[in-house]
């Protein structure tokens, strides 16, 4: 069988990037079998845990269901690239740590980036969100450790 | 017990010091491992529930290019595995349930590993499955084991449980009011979030196997594997990788695991094994189903007078520690409030379903929810209140339960009187549609491990460098319930040193000292104190030198500040000058000590008596639920938690582990059942199995009871398992009192609500 290739060009944690990749490969696959960033964390792969959730153009997207080719002439960013090197930890990071709300930590990169995304998009729309828009805010993202409330508190700090 | 008045460190809320590893993606999990020349391993399963197998062709699989070995039952010389030895690790002639194992394949990626699973040819004769317990006990039923032992004179139990205290016949004639019902659990999944994973690496050159696994108890791991494999247990090294969610589920050897040794073994390369989700539901351990059939008694005045439990259990095709949760349910019958007589069966029969697993709790929430429901029957028929009649039978310090338990400490009342105060009770807020209201449940935990090995302890290694900062090597293992922290934080606490000079080794089964495994709630307690066992010897090793130097006597000194100061002179010496003291110059000795502690609990007899944990932890939680009497819909809003944990630690990390576990009991109470349908799993998937998500969560409010155990690091006891175990029984107990109907399965879906709903009205209609 043939697989379609194709050329897409990049910017991943603020690096250009320029991959000949099949057509059919999933931006997961790409960071952490490519890439080797293995922070991004496959869940279920299914768009249902969130654990793989990184941002496109600082967006949040379940990684597992985005086509690689997409991201092409975009900026993903990985959690290896909200912090580091010169850079400290980004405000959402120090947050879950400081409240707690991380335990086994498999689900928290992709909680942080879906985090990260939500303080943006309330950010832009200069909006103090209450306790109920944080949790639906967090929904799409599966906890088995935490029960969630120090998540929440953590969220609920950065406002 | 450290009697220790001002403490430092202990009490404060300390983030996870691995934390900031998890935060910024660079923990390595077993699912991120990639060694050089790695192949990747998968196996193919039954397609049914039960069948013959005729032949198994794995030639055209050999064949196709990129696979590097296949092997099935007749390609290896091992054992079976399971504490009852009767699950083999490939299948052939006949499978059993839909997990088997038929043959595995290592190549060098994972399409064509999958690509060679599609080659091989397996021709099957499929059987009826048997998957009624009920009616695996018939007569005529065949045997579904055939490695069985024939527990209870029976060819399909795989194992059974008889206790009893008391004179039975005389309580039950005490009695003013008996309650009998029947109860009904569902099978349930761990899910952790990290699917199952193991990384073998085997060297033909020196026979040495090193396996990258995610294992809870990696020292029983090491032993079975050996067993398995018919290898020396030292040549074989586990090595844990961050492990992504426990739970019980990383008890049992799983037959993936050899799998992927031999693959490695066979073609001396390294192979890895990673579940996907689906496998993960399909093929991991689970929670066992039963059903439990309880009588139980109380007097005129409510006090309880007997208990009379048969327990079916679904064990599946294989027996796995799933079967000896009636160990831990046996001790909630038996000693969970004050029981004069206790009559316990509990049986474990073979099915072609798949088999179970441990599960936090062990056991305990299944047996806490038959329980707790009878309790508030008996309320009823009494005319009780439902808090009154629990807190009459609570259980007391210095009580020795039925069972022989040894109660020194117990906040059982305590727990109950804080969570019924706070939580408004009695007030009912029944609307139309919605309607409000409590339920409540109580429960009893091993708090200090639990004697089920012969030794039930922890060893540690310390080992203070040159520069004063210290390497705790212990036993213990680290699976995100923060032990590792809590650890750390006692030796900052004894060593008056920060915690960033504190580092942890514990995932290397050559370098750590034994260590029975994280279960049982044990680690804070039994690595806690090995511990401290460990820090006093390493504190009189110093004190010794720097009493010499600073012209004192040891007892004078203290350790603060990173220095070891004398409290009369004042004079003091920076802890790592003494170290370089003892090191550099005559006695020319370096800072490193071990010890190794032993809990004083007993193994029970051959009748189950005896004092099994070092100490016991009780709870008590109330929550007000309500119900949405148009869809059936319950609604969860608060969970008052009463905790007996000793002496609280980390408030930190002990909120996450009360938190979390009431999260996951509420799951277990409302939305979470593996649905089987002939052997066959029908929701595989995060889509279909609903875990708890942020959006369904109530308030939680948590009152620590602190009852200061004697035998306990600094007063503590065990905490993890305890949260989840009485939630599901609370849950279902307000439901069943909010609508005047009686809830007794799970999980309490709207469906089962409006059904219940339905049937009374037709009922009174």
């Amino acid at each position: 069988m043939k697989t379609n290739l194709c050329t897409i060009s990049f910017t991943v944690n603020g690096q250009l990037c320029e991959r000949t990749i099949p057509a059919s490969l999933l931006l997961v696959d790409l960071i952490r079998d490519e890439l080797k960033l293995k922070g991004t964390k496959p869940g279920c792969l299914e768009g249902e845990c969130g654990s793989c959730s990184v941002l496109v153009d600082g967006i949040a997207v379940n990684s597992c269901l985005y086509l690689a080719l997409n991201v092409d002439g975009k900026s993903v960013t990985t959690i290896e690239g909200l912090s580091g090197g010169e850079k400290s930890l980004d405000a959402v990071q120090q947050s879950m740590m400081d409240h707690g709300a991380v335990q086994c930590g498999y689900c928290t990169s992709g909680m942080v980036m879906a985090i990260k995304s939500f303080q943006d998009q309330c950010h832009k729309e200069n909006h103090k969100p209450d306790r109920e828009e944080i949790k639906k805010g967090l929904e799409g993202n599966i906890c088995r450790c935490t029960g969630y409330v120090k998540i929440i508190d953590a969220v609920e700090s950065l406002f | 017990m450290n009697t220790k008045k001002n403490m430092n460190i202990i009490g404060k809320r300390i983030p996870k010091l691995d934390a900031g590893d998890r935060v910024t993606g660079k923990s390595i999990y077993g699912t991120d491992i990639e060694l050089p020349g790695m192949l990747h391993g998968a196996i193919l399963r039954s397609k049914f529930p039960s069948a013959i197998i005729e032949s198994i062709d794995v030639s055209k699989a050999r064949a196709l290019p990129g696979v590097e070995c296949v092997i099935t039952a007749d390609d290896v010389d091992i054992t079976n595995l399971s504490y009852r030895k009767d699950h083999p690790v490939l299948k052939k002639d006949e499978v059993n349930c839909i997990r088997d194992e038929i043959a595995a394949v290592a190549a060098v990626s994972k399409d064509v590993a999958e690509k060679a699973l599609e080659l091989i040819e397996v021709n099957y004769i499929e059987r009826e499955g048997i998957f009624d317990p009920i009616a695996a006990l018939k007569d005529d039923a065949p045997r579904i084991n055939k490695f069985s032992k024939k527990g209870n004179g029976n060819k399909n139990i795989s194992e059974s449980f008889h206790y009893e205290h008391g004179d039975l016949e005389a309580e039950k004639k005490k009695s003013a009011c008996i309650v009998s019902r029947q109860y009904v659990l569902p099978k349930v999944a761990h899910a952790c979030m990290a699917p199952s994973n193991v990384t073998a690496d085997y060297s033909p050159v020196d026979g040495q196997l090193t396996l990258h696994s995610s294992t809870q108890v990696p020292f029983l791991y090491q032993r079975e594997m050996s067993q398995v494999l018919k290898m020396d247990p030292s040549k074989i090294r586990v090595v844990q990788p961050i492990i992504g969610g426990g739970f019980g589920s990383k008890l049992d050897l799983h037959p993936f695991e050899p799998i992927c040794a031999l693959l490695s073994i066979k073609t001396g390369k390294p192979v890895q094994i990673l579940y996907s989700r689906e496998e993960e539901f399909l093929y991991s351990a689970i929670r066992q189903s039963m059903v439990i059939d309880l009588t139980t008694g109380a007097d005129e005045n409510g006090k309880f007078t007997f208990r009379e439990v048969k327990i079916m259990k679904d064990n599946g095709a294989y027996t796995s520690w799933g079967a000896r949760t009636s160990f831990v349910m046996m001790q909630t019958f038996s000693s969970l409030y004050q029981t004069p007589a206790c009559v316990y069966d509990a049986d474990a029969v073979y099915t072609n379903n798949v088999f179970a697993g441990s599960f936090r709790g062990f056991g305990n929430p299944q047996a806490t929810f038959a329980l707790e429901r009878n309790i508030d029957l008996m309320a009823h028929e009494l005319g009780m209140d439902r808090a009154e009649i629990r807190l009459l039978n609570a259980n007391f310090p210095g009580e020795v339960t039925g069972q022989g338990l040894e109660y020194h400490s117990c906040g059982h009342k305590q727990a109950l009187e804080t969570v019924v105060k706070n939580s408004g009770y009695p007030e009912n807020k029944h609307g139309e549609r919605y309607k409000r209201g409590f339920g409540f449940a109580s429960m009893l935990h091993v708090g200090g491990g639990a004697k089920i090995y012969p030794s039930d302890g922890c060893g540690t290694t310390l080992k203070m460098d040159p520069y004063g900062f210290l390497t705790i090597i212990t036993g213990s293992s680290e699976i995100g319930q923060g032990s590792e922290t809590v650890l750390a934080m006692m030796a900052a606490e004894e060593l008056g040193i920060g915690l960033d000079r504190i580092k942890i080794i514990n995932t290397d089964t050559s370098v750590k000292p034994w260590d029975v495994g994280v279960h049982a709630s044990r680690t804070s307690f039994v690595a806690g104190n090995s511990l401290l066992g460990a820090l006093e010897i390493l504190k009189e090793k110093l004190s010794t030198r720097a009493a010499q130097l600073l012209n004192t006597n040891p007892d004078d000194l203290v350790f603060q500040a990173g220095e070891i100061r004398s409290g009369k002179t004042g004079g003091a010496f920076k802890i790592d000058k003494i170290v370089r003291e003892l090191h550099f110059k005559p006695p020319h000795e370096l800072c490193e000590v071990s010890y190794f502690y032993e809990p004083s609990s007993e193994f029970q007899d051959k009748d189950y008596k005896g004092n099994v944990s070092g100490c016991y932890a009780f709870a008590a939680q109330a929550v007000e639920v309500e119900v949405d009497t148009l869809t059936g819909k319950v609604n969860v809003l608060n969970v008052h938690v009463g905790q007996d944990v000793g002496k609280v630690l980390n408030p930190l990390g002990l909120e996450g582990q009360i938190e979390g576990g009431v999260i996951m009991g509420m799951g277990y109470a409302l939305s979470e059942e593996m649905i089987f349908e002939d052997g066959y799993l029908r929701n595989p998937t995060f889509h279909d199995y609903k875990v708890p998500t942020a959006r369904d969560i109530p308030e939680i409010s948590f009152y620590p009871v602190e009852t200061n155990e004697e035998t306990g690091p600094f007063g503590a006891k065990g905490v993890a398992e305890a949260p989840l175990v009485p939630t599901p029984a609370a849950i279902a107990n307000a439901v069943s009192n909010i609508l005047d109907v009686e809830i007794n399965s799970l999980p309490v879906t709207p469906e089962k609500v409006l059904k219940t709903i339905c049937d009374k009205e037709r009922g009174q209609g």
